[in-house]
């Protein structure tokens, strides 16, 4: 059991929680856009950074990914925090313009005006990765990737061409916190990163429900036979 | 084989006797800027007229690592009495090889080739003559420009591997004890203590456990380790195979730049050597102690200088950095506890296991203890690589050693710690150099590069080339670094167009401030250093090109014109044919005209001109 | 475009099939085909059993790979605090202007790319270049002039 304290007021927590876990937990107001609690923390968008006070050292971190300790001071709304989130929602509003959450996070912290040309290229990708995160590990196939760094670094399919594991599940637009990732289910088709997948109809209720190419995938790891599979989730 | 003591002795004594039977030693260095400036045809010329002369069984010659003295190279240094000629081969290879021979046979000294002071009144012949060297204390250094780096036996005969015996007849912790007494400290940039940072690793839970060696030296005017790493290899080796037994760990690393491949080569065979010796591998010195290294070239990226980073591509994933909430000591390399120093820094170990702490500690500051290797570059007169006690001043440095500012410019600042580190204005010259001081000037102690800059650099133009250079160097993986760097570089660039407004320097001020606090490593973090520093300093200059569009250094080509004054103009055509696009006028003995609207502001006829009679408004 | 891939095979026994050293297997290859092809990162991922993505990831995020092909020589322009304080950037300028090519580019002969780097090291020699692995100290804009003519009279191959 460890005892700090966040804003002035005592809290417990187990060992090998992180402060934003306890945070919301106690009720605590921190935003954040890269974290998933499925998928965790990996530090990327900054915007669920605190202050945090031991001893005399003072020091910022992402309570996503900062676990918790004994004796600890954690402040999350402090003049430098505030400073912080400001600063990281007008650059992402810069980025993505068009992105409602960022949108609306921003105008929640007062931040109306962007001081620099808004991007045209990014459409709504943060860079989050939650993506990347979801299908190699809850997918396993592991056909996104961000490709480059720096300013230029995006998510994307290898060489920007349709993945060739690609099964099209569309879990990857699921869990894109700003709706970036483009998936169209028409004609019997599903088109998502550029791929054409033809989708399955139920043989009970001729509903089009899901991807073949992602039932084989299914029916190959669980063993199930693929006509079961083609039945769907109304209907089974 | 299980290389014991008196076998090092024994390859030591044959190899002092095997000297002995040279009448003369050449030495050539061979670093990266001697070579660059013609030392291998050096080499292979003596070595011809050597054969011809029938001279090649008394005299040997060698190719070391890097002497320091880069501006002046290739570097020749002969015999006992240790001449040192300089720019050999540079005007007249011929000449300059039968130059040599006569120093060889007859000991002439050969006036034109030696070192030439500032004042053009003095030559010097030894080395230990000239400032560059005499304000020196090289420790790390020490046998660089000495051996040659692809001979092991050289090194043994040297004393090398004598510290590693040494400290596998020591307790681990002992060791641990020595380091931290030394008052060593980080020399990659972030001066953590060395003994520290081993003593938690050693703590830390785990069977393996790995040692690196971070030879990624990314600062751009930065080239010590790589020095090192070509110089004298099996320094560096050594100090890790120390390091590794202290900590407990039987594994090291090197991960050095993709850019520096004769380092690689150079490290691979040393290894190879040590192997063969028995000074890496199963049981050294029959200790029962195992240690082998391994290494790693980095793929251009700055960024995998950073810990974590370098970790992850150790791994063989891309360079992208991680929080470092639970440290590397306890969860590095495959989550398994890793500690990585800097190549200098393992450079020291050997130096400290053989001489003692209070030896170590006895040089240098009250918290800065040692020697730090600088690389001196930029508008100082002598470039080139310097190793030095902390606590020296910069003037010292710049002055001293570096003989001040090239052309007798007016200096205004010296560039210290890279793409992390901040500008020194000449106030702060009588500054020691250590790590507390440098910091508290908004700079940092960094690897050690040192760019020194006169009137004729631009503040601004300097914070933009940093920016620049993060921006195409950050990983892009968190926010604030990947989005606020660049949104820097757009106010700053814009400043150099002559489109600043009212309000930039508050607004850099603080993205500076909130991307420093909120980026994951310490590229973003230290990323606003080069802006803030140059803010601080240089307010006037930034001022200028947001209120008048006028950069008084005349560097940013939007805001300034090059003319030429017609009685200083002699005609001489000079700038007409060296001005890349033909854009100045005039016939001989004419005055010239420049066009503005075809110039492109390279600043070619300026600095041609032998008559000061191109300006820049 | 088809890969040698006994070749390959033979880069991957090199560094016996250990995935960390994924990039140096990289570097490898391009020393054989000046640049990474894209059926190379294929057929390594396939070896050594990593996800196509990943290795692109790798093949995108490092300078020193290329996706494209590059000319016979790459032109190395060090672009270093040293050389650019002493003029690095005009000398990139002539480079361009001479060859009629922008950085990253490739003439259409095929015979140089440009490239800069962040300091190579050589900072007492600033402005430096490196074609191929000669380097060029102390370059000045008629350096440039030389350097192109002595590569494409094949003095130096």
């Amino acid at each position: 059991m460890k005892e700090f304290k966040i804003n002035g007021r005592k809290v417990q927590a187990e060992k090998g929680e992180t402060v934003l876990e306890v945070a919301r937990r106690e009720g605590f107001d921190i935003p954040t856009l890269c974290y998933h609690e499925k998928l965790g923390s990996d530090g990327r968008c900054r915007l669920c950074i605190v202050e945090v006070q031991r001893g005399n050292r003072r020091r910022f971190v992402t309570s996503c990914l900062y676990p918790v300790e004994n004796g600890i001071d954690v402040y999350t709304d402090s003049k430098d925090v505030i400073l912080i989130r400001k600063t990281i929602l007008e650059l992402l509003l810069a980025r993505c313009p068009s992105s409602d959450i960022v949108q609306h996070l921003a105008s929640e912290y007062g931040v109306h005006d962007v001081r620099y040309t808004k991007d045209v290229d990014k459409g709504k990708c943060i860079l989050c990765g939650q993506c990347i995160r979801t299908c190699e590990s809850i997918v396993g196939v592991s056909a996104l990737c961000m490709s480059g760094k720096g300013p230029a670094k995006k998510v994307t399919t290898p060489f920007d061409e349709p993945s060739e594991v690609c099964i099209g599940c569309g879990a990857c637009a699921v869990v894109c916190p700003t709706g970036h990732i483009y998936i169209e289910d028409r004609g019997g088709y599903r088109t998502i990163w550029r791929k054409k997948f033809e989708l399955a109809r139920c043989p009970q209720c001729n509903r089009l429900h899901a991807p073949i190419e992602q039932l084989e995938f299914i029916s190959k790891k669980t063993g199930v036979d693929i006509d079961e599979l083609l039945i769907c989730q109304n209907c089974k | 084989m299980n290389i014991s003591l008196e076998q090092l002795d024994s390859i030591t004594a044959r190899y002092t006797e095997k000297m002995a039977g040279y009448g003369k030693v050449v030495r050539i260095c061979c670093g990266t800027g001697c070579v660059s400036s013609g030392a291998l045809n050096v080499y292979e010329g003596l070595k011809k007229a050597l054969i011809e002369k029938g001279l090649s069984d008394s005299v040997l010659v060698k190719q070391t690592g890097c002497h320091g003295l880069c501006e002046r190279g290739p570097i020749v240094v002969l015999g006992e009495e240790e001449i040192l000629y300089q720019s050999v081969g540079k005007r007249n290879i011929e000449d300059d090889i039968s130059a040599l021979l006569n120093t060889i046979t007859d000991d002439t000294i050969v006036e034109r080739m030696l070192y030439q002071g500032e004042d053009k009144t003095k030559r010097y012949i030894s080395p230990k003559d000239i400032p560059f060297y005499a304000g020196q204390n090289r420790i790390v250094l020490s046998l660089n420009g000495i051996i040659d780096a692809e001979d092991i036996e050289e090194y043994i005969s040297q004393g090398g591997y004598r510290a590693l015996y040494k400290a596998l007849l020591m307790e681990p912790e002992e060791i641990i004890d020595w380091i931290e007494k030394s008052g060593l400290r980080g020399r990659g940039g972030g001066g953590f203590p060395t003994g520290t940072k081993w003593r938690s690793c050693r703590a830390a839970h785990g069977d393996v456990k790995y040692v690196v060696a971070n030879g990624d030296e990314g600062d751009p005017g930065a080239f010590m380790d790589r020095s090192l790493m070509e110089g004298n290899p099996h320094g560096v080796i050594e100090g890790m195979i120390i390091g590794g037994y202290a900590i407990g760990s039987n594994q090291g690393f090197i991960y050095v730049r993709d850019e520096y491949p004769l380092a690689v080569s150079r490290l691979l065979k040393a290894i190879e050597g040590a192997k063969e010796y028995g000074l890496l591998g199963k049981n050294i010195f029959d200790s029962g102690f195992d240690f082998d290294i391994k290494v790693f070239r980095g793929g251009g990226a700055f960024v995998c200088g950073e810990s974590t980073a370098l970790m992850s591509s150790i791994e063989g994933k891309s360079g992208e950095p991680r929080a470092k909430y639970i440290h590397t000591v306890e969860k590095g390399i495959w989550e398994r506890p890793t500690n990585l120093n800097n190549v200098e820094t393992w450079a020291c170990v050997p130096h400290i296991i053989n001489k003692g702490w209070e030896w170590f500690a006895s040089i240098g500051t009250s918290h800065s203890k040692g020697t730090k290797v600088f690389s001196l570059v930029g508008k100082v007169k002598n470039t080139g690589l310097i190793e030095v006690p902390m606590g020296i001043t910069l003037r010292e440095i710049i002055y001293d050693l570096g003989g001040g500012i090239q052309g007798d410019k007016q200096f205004k600042a010296v560039q210290t710690g890279g793409p992390s580190g901040g500008c020194i204005p000449e106030a702060y010259l009588e500054m020691p150099v250590d790590f507390d001081s440098l910091t508290k000037l908004g700079s940092m102690m960094g690897s050690g590069g040192m760019i020194v800059m006169d009137e004729r650099n631009c503040m601004v133009d300097v914070a933009r080339y940093f920016l620049k250079f993060l921006v195409e160097e950050s990983c892009g993986k968190c926010t604030p670094c990947r989005e606020g760097v660049r949104r820097m570089y757009e106010i700053v660039d814009r400043i150099c167009h002559g489109e600043g407004k009212k309000g930039d320097i508050q607004h850099l001020e603080e993205l500076a401030h909130a991307v420093s606090l909120s980026s994951l490593c310490g590229l973003g973090q230290s990323a606003p250093n080069p802006v803030l520093s140059t803010i601080k300093y240089f307010r006037d200059e930034y001022t200028l090109h947001i209120e008048e569009k006028k950069c008084p250094a005349g560097v940013c080509k939007a805001l300034i014109r090059f003319s030429i004054l017609p009685d200083k103009c002699t005609g001489c055509m000079r700038c007409k044919a060296e001005c890349p696009v033909q854009c100045i006028k005039g016939e001989k003995k004419e005055v010239h005209e420049i066009d503005s609207d075809r110039c492109i502001k390279c600043g070619t006829c300026y600095d041609v001109c032998r008559f000061d009679a191109v300006i820049i408004e | 475009m088809e890969v040698d891939t006994a070749k390959i095979d033979s880069i991957i026994e090199k560094y016996n099939r250990d995935r960390s050293y994924m990039l140096a297997m990289f570097q490898d290859v391009q020393r054989l085909y000046r640049y990474l092809p894209k059926e190379a990162i294929s057929y390594i991922c396939k070896q050594l059993d990593i996800p196509f993505s990943k290795g692109y990831e790798m093949a995108t995020f490092y300078k020193a790979l290329s996706l494209k092909p590059r000319g016979r020589h790459t032109i190395h322009v060090c672009l270093g605090t040293a050389c650019h304080l002493r003029g690095g950037p005009n000398i990139l300028e002539t480079f361009e202007r001479e060859l009629h090519i922008k950085t990253g580019e490739t003439t259409e002969d095929g015979r140089f790319s440009i490239e800069t780097v962040n300091c190579l090291g050589a900072c007492a020699l600033a402005p430096l270049v490196r074609v191929d692995e000669h380097d060029f100290g102390k370059t000045t804009q008629a350096v440039v002039k030389k350097i192109i003519n002595e590569f494409t009279d094949g003095v130096k191959s």
